[in-house]
Protein backbone atom coordinates (compact mmCIF):
# COMPACT_ATOMS: atom_id res chain seq x y z
CA UNK A 1 0.00 0.00 0.00
CA UNK A 2 1.63 3.26 -1.11
CA UNK A 3 0.34 6.34 0.66
CA UNK A 4 0.47 9.69 -0.88
CA UNK A 5 0.27 12.92 1.51
CA UNK A 6 -1.30 16.24 0.87
CA UNK A 7 -0.36 18.32 3.18
CA UNK A 8 -2.55 21.38 2.68
CA UNK A 9 -1.83 24.94 2.58
CA UNK A 10 -2.18 25.80 6.50
CA UNK A 11 0.25 23.53 6.89
CA UNK A 12 2.81 25.90 5.50
CA UNK A 13 1.47 28.59 7.34
CA UNK A 14 -0.57 28.38 10.73
CA UNK A 15 -1.19 24.73 11.21
CA UNK A 16 2.50 24.30 11.24
CA UNK A 17 2.03 22.56 14.52
CA UNK A 18 -0.77 20.65 12.86
CA UNK A 19 2.19 19.67 10.52
CA UNK A 20 5.11 18.93 12.77
CA UNK A 21 2.91 16.59 14.76
CA UNK A 22 1.09 14.47 12.43
CA UNK A 23 5.02 13.52 10.59
CA UNK A 24 6.13 13.31 14.10
CA UNK A 25 3.24 11.06 15.29
CA UNK A 26 2.89 9.38 11.62
CA UNK A 27 7.04 8.54 12.14
CA UNK A 28 6.51 7.30 15.60
CA UNK A 29 4.39 4.65 14.16
CA UNK A 30 6.49 3.58 11.66
CA UNK A 31 3.62 4.43 8.90
CA UNK A 32 4.93 5.71 5.83
CA UNK A 33 3.74 8.58 3.55
CA UNK A 34 4.64 10.18 0.13
CA UNK A 35 4.17 13.85 0.07
CA UNK A 36 2.67 14.58 -3.08
CA UNK A 37 5.26 16.24 -5.31
CA UNK A 38 4.20 19.80 -6.47
CA UNK A 39 0.87 20.03 -4.54
CA UNK A 40 -1.13 23.13 -4.96
CA UNK A 41 -3.97 24.43 -2.83
CA UNK A 42 -7.63 22.45 -3.14
CA UNK A 43 -9.31 25.76 -3.50
CA UNK A 44 -10.27 25.47 0.00
CA UNK A 45 -14.63 27.04 0.88
CA UNK A 46 -13.93 30.12 -1.62
CA UNK A 47 -13.41 27.83 -4.69
CA UNK A 48 -16.68 25.70 -4.36
CA UNK A 49 -18.66 28.79 -3.35
CA UNK A 50 -17.82 30.28 -6.39
CA UNK A 51 -17.67 26.86 -9.01
CA UNK A 52 -18.23 23.74 -8.60
CA UNK A 53 -15.34 23.05 -11.86
CA UNK A 54 -13.11 25.12 -10.71
CA UNK A 55 -13.20 23.57 -7.10
CA UNK A 56 -12.92 20.38 -8.63
CA UNK A 57 -10.01 21.19 -11.10
CA UNK A 58 -8.07 22.21 -8.46
CA UNK A 59 -8.85 19.33 -6.30
CA UNK A 60 -8.26 17.08 -9.08
CA UNK A 61 -4.83 18.37 -9.56
CA UNK A 62 -3.83 16.93 -6.77
CA UNK A 63 -5.33 13.20 -7.16
CA UNK A 64 -3.66 13.07 -10.74
CA UNK A 65 -0.29 13.72 -9.07
CA UNK A 66 -0.83 11.57 -6.50
CA UNK A 67 -2.15 8.71 -9.08
CA UNK A 68 1.46 9.51 -11.18
CA UNK A 69 3.37 8.40 -8.53
CA UNK A 70 1.62 5.34 -8.42
CA UNK A 71 -0.33 5.75 -4.97
CA UNK A 72 -2.83 3.72 -3.61
CA UNK A 73 -4.28 6.26 -1.32
CA UNK A 74 -3.68 9.96 -0.47
CA UNK A 75 -4.08 11.25 2.88
CA UNK A 76 -4.30 14.60 4.24
CA UNK A 77 -4.91 16.14 7.90
CA UNK A 78 -7.04 18.91 6.91
CA UNK A 79 -11.20 18.05 7.01
CA UNK A 80 -11.29 21.04 4.24
CA UNK A 81 -8.71 19.71 1.90
CA UNK A 82 -10.28 16.41 2.58
CA UNK A 83 -13.70 17.17 1.77
CA UNK A 84 -12.78 18.93 -1.57
CA UNK A 85 -10.65 16.15 -2.46
CA UNK A 86 -13.58 13.67 -1.90
CA UNK A 87 -16.24 15.80 -3.08
CA UNK A 88 -14.01 16.17 -6.38
CA UNK A 89 -13.44 12.46 -7.18
CA UNK A 90 -17.35 11.76 -6.28
CA UNK A 91 -18.24 14.46 -9.10
CA UNK A 92 -15.61 13.16 -11.85
CA UNK A 93 -17.70 9.58 -11.98
CA UNK A 94 -20.13 12.14 -14.36
CA UNK A 95 -18.64 12.17 -16.99
CA UNK A 96 -19.85 15.88 -18.33
CA UNK A 97 -18.37 16.89 -14.75
CA UNK A 98 -15.29 15.33 -15.93
CA UNK A 99 -15.04 16.45 -19.39
CA UNK A 100 -15.66 20.10 -17.92
CA UNK A 101 -12.89 19.30 -15.76
CA UNK A 102 -10.46 18.42 -17.69
CA UNK A 103 -11.16 21.68 -19.85
CA UNK A 104 -9.79 23.38 -17.28
CA UNK A 105 -6.60 21.35 -16.58
CA UNK A 106 -3.50 21.06 -18.88
CA UNK A 107 -4.08 17.47 -19.25
CA UNK A 108 -6.86 14.90 -19.24
CA UNK A 109 -7.18 13.46 -15.46
CA UNK A 110 -6.02 9.62 -15.13
CA UNK A 111 -8.56 7.07 -15.79
CA UNK A 112 -8.35 6.05 -11.62
CA UNK A 113 -7.46 8.25 -9.32
CA UNK A 114 -6.37 6.87 -5.86
CA UNK A 115 -9.24 7.63 -2.79
CA UNK A 116 -8.26 10.44 -0.47
CA UNK A 117 -8.95 9.79 3.10
CA UNK A 118 -8.10 11.77 6.84
CA UNK A 119 -4.86 10.90 8.72
CA UNK A 120 -6.98 9.57 11.29
CA UNK A 121 -8.48 6.95 9.16
CA UNK A 122 -4.97 6.22 7.43
CA UNK A 123 -4.15 5.83 11.38
CA UNK A 124 -6.89 3.77 12.38
CA UNK A 125 -6.79 1.24 9.60
CA UNK A 126 -3.02 0.43 9.94
CA UNK A 127 -2.97 0.56 13.71
CA UNK A 128 -6.06 -1.00 15.98
CA UNK A 129 -6.43 0.65 19.25
CA UNK A 130 -3.98 -2.51 21.03
CA UNK A 131 -0.92 -1.20 18.55
CA UNK A 132 -1.82 2.72 19.65
CA UNK A 133 -1.76 1.42 22.99
CA UNK A 134 1.28 -0.23 22.78
CA UNK A 135 3.03 2.61 21.84
CA UNK A 136 1.91 5.09 24.82
CA UNK A 137 4.40 5.93 27.25
CA UNK A 138 3.41 8.51 29.07
CA UNK A 139 -0.64 7.28 29.34
CA UNK A 140 -2.84 10.68 29.06
CA UNK A 141 -4.63 8.86 32.56
CA UNK A 142 -6.23 11.81 34.43
CA UNK A 143 -7.08 13.96 31.43
CA UNK A 144 -10.53 14.82 30.53
CA UNK A 145 -11.07 15.65 26.93
CA UNK A 146 -14.01 16.73 24.28
CA UNK A 147 -13.40 15.80 20.84
CA UNK A 148 -14.23 18.49 18.49
CA UNK A 149 -14.71 17.25 14.62
CA UNK A 150 -16.42 20.23 13.28
CA UNK A 151 -18.33 20.32 10.22
CA UNK A 152 -16.85 19.15 7.73
CA UNK A 153 -14.96 15.75 8.11
CA UNK A 154 -18.21 14.17 8.38
CA UNK A 155 -20.92 15.55 6.16
CA UNK A 156 -22.23 15.12 3.92
CA UNK A 157 -22.00 11.19 5.17
CA UNK A 158 -22.67 10.15 1.25
CA UNK A 159 -19.19 11.45 0.31
CA UNK A 160 -17.21 11.85 3.53
CA UNK A 161 -18.37 7.66 5.16
CA UNK A 162 -16.89 9.23 8.42
CA UNK A 163 -18.84 7.09 10.45
CA UNK A 164 -21.89 9.09 12.19
CA UNK A 165 -22.20 11.97 10.18
CA UNK A 166 -23.30 13.22 13.29
CA UNK A 167 -21.54 11.44 16.42
CA UNK A 168 -18.12 10.39 14.57
CA UNK A 169 -16.17 8.57 17.44
CA UNK A 170 -13.12 7.45 16.03
CA UNK A 171 -10.92 10.33 17.66
CA UNK A 172 -12.22 8.92 20.82
CA UNK A 173 -11.31 5.58 20.23
CA UNK A 174 -7.47 7.32 19.24
CA UNK A 175 -7.37 8.80 22.53
CA UNK A 176 -9.13 6.43 25.35
CA UNK A 177 -6.27 3.94 23.60
CA UNK A 178 -3.88 6.65 24.48
CA UNK A 179 -5.52 6.78 28.34
CA UNK A 180 -7.40 9.96 28.09
CA UNK A 181 -11.02 10.13 29.66
CA UNK A 182 -13.70 11.57 27.09
CA UNK A 183 -16.59 12.77 27.97
CA UNK A 184 -19.50 13.31 26.04
CA UNK A 185 -19.70 16.72 23.74
CA UNK A 186 -23.18 16.96 21.98
CA UNK A 187 -21.63 20.02 19.90
CA UNK A 188 -18.98 17.66 18.55
CA UNK A 189 -19.91 18.33 15.08
CA UNK A 190 -21.30 22.01 15.13
CA UNK A 191 -19.62 24.76 12.85
CA UNK A 192 -17.43 26.71 14.45
CA UNK A 193 -18.25 29.64 11.86
CA UNK A 194 -15.43 28.79 9.58
CA UNK A 195 -13.50 31.22 7.64
CA UNK A 196 -16.52 33.82 8.26
CA UNK A 197 -14.20 34.86 11.18
CA UNK A 198 -12.74 37.55 8.86
CA UNK A 199 -15.79 38.63 7.46
CA UNK A 200 -18.42 38.28 9.93
CA UNK A 201 -16.44 38.20 13.04
CA UNK A 202 -19.84 38.42 15.24
CA UNK A 203 -21.04 35.30 13.49
CA UNK A 204 -18.16 33.12 14.64
CA UNK A 205 -17.57 34.50 18.01
CA UNK A 206 -20.78 33.13 18.44
CA UNK A 207 -20.57 29.61 17.21
CA UNK A 208 -17.15 29.19 18.98
CA UNK A 209 -18.68 30.73 22.03
CA UNK A 210 -21.20 27.97 22.45
CA UNK A 211 -18.77 25.24 21.81
CA UNK A 212 -16.11 26.75 24.14
CA UNK A 213 -18.43 27.41 26.67
CA UNK A 214 -20.01 23.68 26.63
CA UNK A 215 -16.34 22.25 27.24
CA UNK A 216 -15.43 24.98 30.08
CA UNK A 217 -18.88 23.41 31.50
CA UNK A 218 -18.19 20.21 31.22
CA UNK A 219 -14.80 20.39 32.88
CA UNK A 220 -12.28 19.35 30.38
CA UNK A 221 -8.88 19.61 30.27
CA UNK A 222 -9.07 20.48 26.90
CA UNK A 223 -10.58 20.73 23.28
CA UNK A 224 -9.33 18.19 20.78
CA UNK A 225 -9.62 18.86 17.00
CA UNK A 226 -8.58 17.90 13.89
CA UNK A 227 -9.48 21.02 11.56
CA UNK A 228 -6.98 24.07 11.73
CA UNK A 229 -9.45 26.35 10.80
CA UNK A 230 -11.73 25.11 13.83
CA UNK A 231 -7.87 25.50 16.22
CA UNK A 232 -7.52 29.06 15.02
CA UNK A 233 -10.95 29.58 15.26
CA UNK A 234 -11.35 28.22 18.78
CA UNK A 235 -7.47 29.43 20.21
CA UNK A 236 -6.36 31.88 18.54
CA UNK A 237 -10.28 33.63 18.24
CA UNK A 238 -10.71 32.53 22.23
CA UNK A 239 -10.70 36.49 22.99
CA UNK A 240 -13.01 37.08 20.22
CA UNK A 241 -15.63 34.52 21.69
CA UNK A 242 -15.17 35.45 25.00
CA UNK A 243 -15.89 39.25 24.63
CA UNK A 244 -19.14 38.22 22.43
CA UNK A 245 -20.51 35.71 24.92
CA UNK A 246 -19.45 38.65 28.03
CA UNK A 247 -17.63 35.66 29.95
CA UNK A 248 -13.68 34.99 30.15
CA UNK A 249 -12.44 31.64 28.43
CA UNK A 250 -9.14 29.61 29.38
CA UNK A 251 -9.48 26.53 26.99
CA UNK A 252 -6.34 24.69 25.25
CA UNK A 253 -7.36 23.76 22.12
CA UNK A 254 -5.34 20.99 20.94
CA UNK A 255 -4.96 18.94 17.83
CA UNK A 256 -5.07 14.96 18.46
CA UNK A 257 -1.77 14.46 17.03
CA UNK A 258 -0.19 16.47 19.65
CA UNK A 259 -2.21 14.71 22.62
CA UNK A 260 -1.36 11.53 20.82
CA UNK A 261 2.38 12.91 20.25
CA UNK A 262 2.14 13.79 24.23
CA UNK A 263 1.17 10.40 24.71
CA UNK A 264 3.93 8.72 22.77
CA UNK A 265 6.19 10.44 24.72
CA UNK A 266 7.39 12.96 22.50
CA UNK A 267 9.26 16.23 22.97
CA UNK A 268 6.88 19.21 23.44
CA UNK A 269 8.88 21.18 20.41
CA UNK A 270 8.50 17.96 18.08
CA UNK A 271 4.88 18.76 18.81
CA UNK A 272 4.26 22.49 18.11
CA UNK A 273 2.82 22.44 21.23
CA UNK A 274 4.84 26.42 21.97
CA UNK A 275 2.41 27.48 18.95
CA UNK A 276 -0.49 27.37 20.79
CA UNK A 277 -2.32 30.73 22.10
CA UNK A 278 -3.76 29.31 24.98
CA UNK A 279 -1.17 27.40 26.51
CA UNK A 280 -1.63 23.48 27.25
CA UNK A 281 1.19 24.07 30.56
CA UNK A 282 -1.32 23.29 32.74
CA UNK A 283 -2.59 19.85 31.02
CA UNK A 284 1.41 18.89 30.90
CA UNK A 285 1.78 19.29 35.21
CA UNK A 286 -0.89 17.37 35.27
CA UNK A 287 0.09 14.60 33.33
CA UNK A 288 3.28 14.79 35.41
CA UNK A 289 1.74 14.81 38.73
CA UNK A 290 -1.11 12.68 38.08
CA UNK A 291 -1.19 11.83 42.26
CA UNK A 292 -1.89 15.38 43.17
CA UNK A 293 -4.78 15.99 40.62
CA UNK A 294 -6.63 12.32 40.71
CA UNK A 295 -5.51 10.53 43.55
CA UNK A 296 -5.89 12.90 46.72
CA UNK A 297 -9.67 12.36 47.43
CA UNK A 298 -9.59 8.10 47.98
CA UNK A 299 -6.48 8.94 49.94
CA UNK A 300 -8.81 11.23 52.21
CA UNK A 301 -11.18 8.47 52.68
CA UNK A 302 -8.51 6.05 53.56
CA UNK B 1 -41.72 37.18 3.02
CA UNK B 2 -44.45 38.40 4.81
CA UNK B 3 -45.26 40.35 1.97
CA UNK B 4 -48.12 39.62 -0.37
CA UNK B 5 -46.79 37.97 -2.75
CA UNK B 6 -48.34 38.34 -6.27
CA UNK B 7 -47.77 34.52 -7.91
CA UNK B 8 -48.99 35.53 -10.68
CA UNK B 9 -46.96 37.91 -12.09
CA UNK B 10 -43.93 36.91 -10.11
CA UNK B 11 -43.16 32.93 -10.39
CA UNK B 12 -40.78 32.27 -12.85
CA UNK B 13 -41.03 28.13 -13.61
CA UNK B 14 -37.83 27.92 -15.57
CA UNK B 15 -35.96 29.53 -12.49
CA UNK B 16 -37.09 26.45 -10.60
CA UNK B 17 -36.33 24.06 -13.28
CA UNK B 18 -32.53 25.50 -13.84
CA UNK B 19 -31.93 25.09 -9.47
CA UNK B 20 -33.00 21.63 -10.15
CA UNK B 21 -31.21 20.83 -13.33
CA UNK B 22 -28.06 22.85 -11.42
CA UNK B 23 -28.27 21.02 -7.88
CA UNK B 24 -29.53 17.86 -9.34
CA UNK B 25 -32.32 17.59 -6.53
CA UNK B 26 -35.77 17.73 -6.96
CA UNK B 27 -36.97 20.81 -4.83
CA UNK B 28 -40.33 19.73 -5.48
CA UNK B 29 -39.93 17.29 -2.65
CA UNK B 30 -39.51 19.57 0.31
CA UNK B 31 -42.83 19.61 2.74
CA UNK B 32 -41.24 22.63 4.67
CA UNK B 33 -40.77 20.56 7.57
CA UNK B 34 -38.33 22.53 8.92
CA UNK B 35 -35.44 20.57 10.23
CA UNK B 36 -32.91 22.70 7.85
CA UNK B 37 -34.22 25.64 9.75
CA UNK B 38 -34.35 24.09 12.86
CA UNK B 39 -30.50 22.90 13.00
CA UNK B 40 -28.72 25.77 10.56
CA UNK B 41 -25.56 27.71 12.84
CA UNK B 42 -26.35 30.49 10.63
CA UNK B 43 -30.12 31.30 10.91
CA UNK B 44 -29.57 34.14 13.10
CA UNK B 45 -28.13 36.07 10.81
CA UNK B 46 -29.96 35.37 8.06
CA UNK B 47 -32.65 37.38 5.91
CA UNK B 48 -34.53 34.47 4.95
CA UNK B 49 -34.52 31.14 6.78
CA UNK B 50 -33.44 28.12 4.42
CA UNK B 51 -37.26 26.84 4.43
CA UNK B 52 -37.74 29.89 3.07
CA UNK B 53 -35.69 30.06 0.28
CA UNK B 54 -36.61 26.18 -0.40
CA UNK B 55 -40.08 27.70 -0.78
CA UNK B 56 -39.05 30.52 -2.70
CA UNK B 57 -37.42 28.26 -5.32
CA UNK B 58 -40.64 26.02 -5.50
CA UNK B 59 -42.86 29.01 -6.16
CA UNK B 60 -40.33 30.39 -9.07
CA UNK B 61 -39.49 33.50 -6.40
CA UNK B 62 -36.23 34.47 -8.36
CA UNK B 63 -35.57 37.67 -7.33
CA UNK B 64 -36.30 37.01 -3.82
CA UNK B 65 -34.09 33.90 -3.03
CA UNK B 66 -31.27 35.35 -5.44
CA UNK B 67 -31.14 38.69 -3.40
CA UNK B 68 -30.96 37.05 -0.30
CA UNK B 69 -28.11 37.52 2.29
CA UNK B 70 -29.20 34.13 3.18
CA UNK B 71 -27.60 32.10 0.38
CA UNK B 72 -23.92 34.52 1.31
CA UNK B 73 -24.00 33.68 4.61
CA UNK B 74 -24.32 29.67 4.41
CA UNK B 75 -21.41 27.89 6.20
CA UNK B 76 -21.67 24.92 3.82
CA UNK B 77 -21.67 22.88 7.31
CA UNK B 78 -24.53 20.50 5.50
CA UNK B 79 -26.49 20.06 8.68
CA UNK B 80 -29.46 20.76 6.74
CA UNK B 81 -28.78 17.98 3.97
CA UNK B 82 -27.99 15.75 6.57
CA UNK B 83 -31.35 15.88 8.13
CA UNK B 84 -33.62 16.27 5.71
CA UNK B 85 -35.90 14.06 5.70
CA UNK B 86 -36.37 13.94 2.13
CA UNK B 87 -32.51 13.67 0.99
CA UNK B 88 -32.32 16.85 -0.57
CA UNK B 89 -28.67 18.39 -0.72
CA UNK B 90 -29.99 21.45 0.97
CA UNK B 91 -26.18 22.80 1.24
CA UNK B 92 -25.71 22.08 -2.60
CA UNK B 93 -28.93 24.18 -3.07
CA UNK B 94 -27.87 27.04 -1.13
CA UNK B 95 -24.73 26.80 -3.14
CA UNK B 96 -26.09 26.67 -6.38
CA UNK B 97 -28.02 29.87 -5.73
CA UNK B 98 -24.99 31.32 -5.03
CA UNK B 99 -23.28 30.26 -7.54
CA UNK B 100 -26.66 31.87 -10.01
CA UNK B 101 -26.32 34.70 -8.32
CA UNK B 102 -22.76 35.25 -8.46
CA UNK B 103 -23.03 34.62 -12.14
CA UNK B 104 -25.75 37.12 -12.55
CA UNK B 105 -23.42 39.91 -11.01
CA UNK B 106 -26.29 39.82 -7.62
CA UNK B 107 -23.65 39.81 -4.43
CA UNK B 108 -25.98 40.88 -1.23
CA UNK B 109 -22.57 40.49 1.01
CA UNK B 110 -19.82 41.97 -0.72
CA UNK B 111 -17.52 41.33 2.13
CA UNK B 112 -18.01 37.68 1.89
CA UNK B 113 -17.50 38.16 -1.74
CA UNK B 114 -14.66 40.18 -1.90
CA UNK B 115 -12.84 37.48 0.84
CA UNK B 116 -13.31 34.69 -1.31
CA UNK B 117 -11.83 36.75 -4.84
CA UNK B 118 -8.96 37.41 -2.42
CA UNK B 119 -8.35 34.19 -1.57
CA UNK B 120 -8.21 32.71 -4.52
CA UNK B 121 -6.08 35.52 -6.27
CA UNK B 122 -3.01 34.28 -4.20
CA UNK B 123 -4.08 30.85 -5.19
CA UNK B 124 -4.12 32.18 -8.92
CA UNK B 125 -0.35 33.49 -8.34
CA UNK B 126 1.42 31.47 -5.84
CA UNK B 127 -0.81 27.89 -6.49
CA UNK B 128 -0.93 27.64 -2.96
CA UNK B 129 -2.40 30.08 -0.04
CA UNK B 130 -0.81 33.00 1.20
CA UNK B 131 -2.30 33.73 4.87
CA UNK B 132 -1.15 37.35 4.48
CA UNK B 133 -1.01 38.21 1.21
CA UNK B 134 -5.37 36.70 1.54
CA UNK B 135 -5.60 39.44 4.45
CA UNK B 136 -3.96 42.33 2.79
CA UNK B 137 -5.80 41.64 -0.62
CA UNK B 138 -9.25 40.94 1.48
CA UNK B 139 -8.63 44.47 3.58
CA UNK B 140 -7.78 47.05 0.22
CA UNK B 141 -10.56 45.42 -1.32
CA UNK B 142 -13.17 45.76 1.40
CA UNK B 143 -11.63 49.03 3.15
CA UNK B 144 -12.10 47.12 6.20
CA UNK B 145 -7.86 47.91 6.91
CA UNK B 146 -8.36 46.84 10.82
CA UNK B 147 -9.82 43.71 10.22
CA UNK B 148 -8.79 41.11 12.77
CA UNK B 149 -5.75 43.48 13.79
CA UNK B 150 -6.42 42.44 17.50
CA UNK B 151 -5.10 39.74 16.45
CA UNK B 152 -2.26 39.98 15.24
CA UNK B 153 -0.01 40.20 18.21
CA UNK B 154 -0.74 36.42 19.19
CA UNK B 155 -0.48 35.29 15.40
CA UNK B 156 2.70 36.91 14.86
CA UNK B 157 4.02 35.89 18.30
CA UNK B 158 3.09 32.26 17.76
CA UNK B 159 4.35 32.47 13.67
CA UNK B 160 0.86 31.57 13.48
CA UNK B 161 1.40 33.68 9.96
CA UNK B 162 3.75 33.02 6.94
CA UNK B 163 5.24 36.42 5.97
CA UNK B 164 6.73 34.65 2.64
CA UNK B 165 4.30 33.24 -0.27
CA UNK B 166 4.75 29.93 -0.78
CA UNK B 167 5.22 29.22 -4.09
CA UNK B 168 4.15 25.62 -5.68
CA UNK B 169 7.31 24.41 -7.18
CA UNK B 170 7.97 21.31 -9.81
CA UNK B 171 5.92 24.33 -12.41
CA UNK B 172 2.76 23.61 -9.59
CA UNK B 173 2.26 27.53 -9.34
CA UNK B 174 2.18 28.10 -12.87
CA UNK B 175 -0.22 25.19 -13.65
CA UNK B 176 -3.09 26.71 -11.32
CA UNK B 177 -2.78 29.56 -12.87
CA UNK B 178 -3.47 28.17 -15.75
CA UNK B 179 -6.82 26.46 -14.37
CA UNK B 180 -8.09 30.22 -13.30
CA UNK B 181 -7.10 31.27 -16.75
CA UNK B 182 -9.00 28.44 -18.60
CA UNK B 183 -12.16 29.43 -15.93
CA UNK B 184 -11.98 33.04 -16.51
CA UNK B 185 -11.83 32.64 -20.23
CA UNK B 186 -14.88 30.12 -20.22
CA UNK B 187 -16.71 32.32 -18.05
CA UNK B 188 -16.33 35.43 -20.30
CA UNK B 189 -17.32 33.23 -23.55
CA UNK B 190 -20.37 32.38 -21.34
CA UNK B 191 -20.84 35.65 -20.82
CA UNK B 192 -21.02 35.45 -17.03
CA UNK B 193 -19.03 36.73 -14.07
CA UNK B 194 -15.93 34.36 -12.74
Amino acid sequence: MKIAYYPGCSATGSSADYEKSTQAVCAALGMQMEEIRGWSCCGSTPAHAVDTQLSGALSARNLDLAARQKADMVLTPCPSCLSNLRHAAKRLENPEFRAGVNELLDEPLSENLPETLSVMQGIARAYDTDAIAARVRKPLAGLKLAAYYGCLMSRPHEVMEFGDPENPTLMESLLTACGAEMVDFPLKTECCGASYGIPERAMTARLTGRILNLATMLGVDAVVVACPLCQMNLDLRQQQAAKEAGVAFSMPVLYYTQLMGIAFGLAPSALGLDKLCVSADNLLRKLDQPAAYSKAPEGDKA
Amino acid sequence: MNDAIELSRMRDTDFTAAVDAQSGQRISTCYQCGNCTAGCPAGFVYDLQVNQVMRGVQLGLKNKVLNSRSIWMCLSCSTCSQRCPNNIDVAGVMETLRHMARKEGIVTVPKVDKFWTSFLATVRKYGRTYEIGTMVLYMLRSMRVFTDVDLAPAALAKGKLGFKPHKTPEEGAEAVGRIFKRYQERANRQGVRA
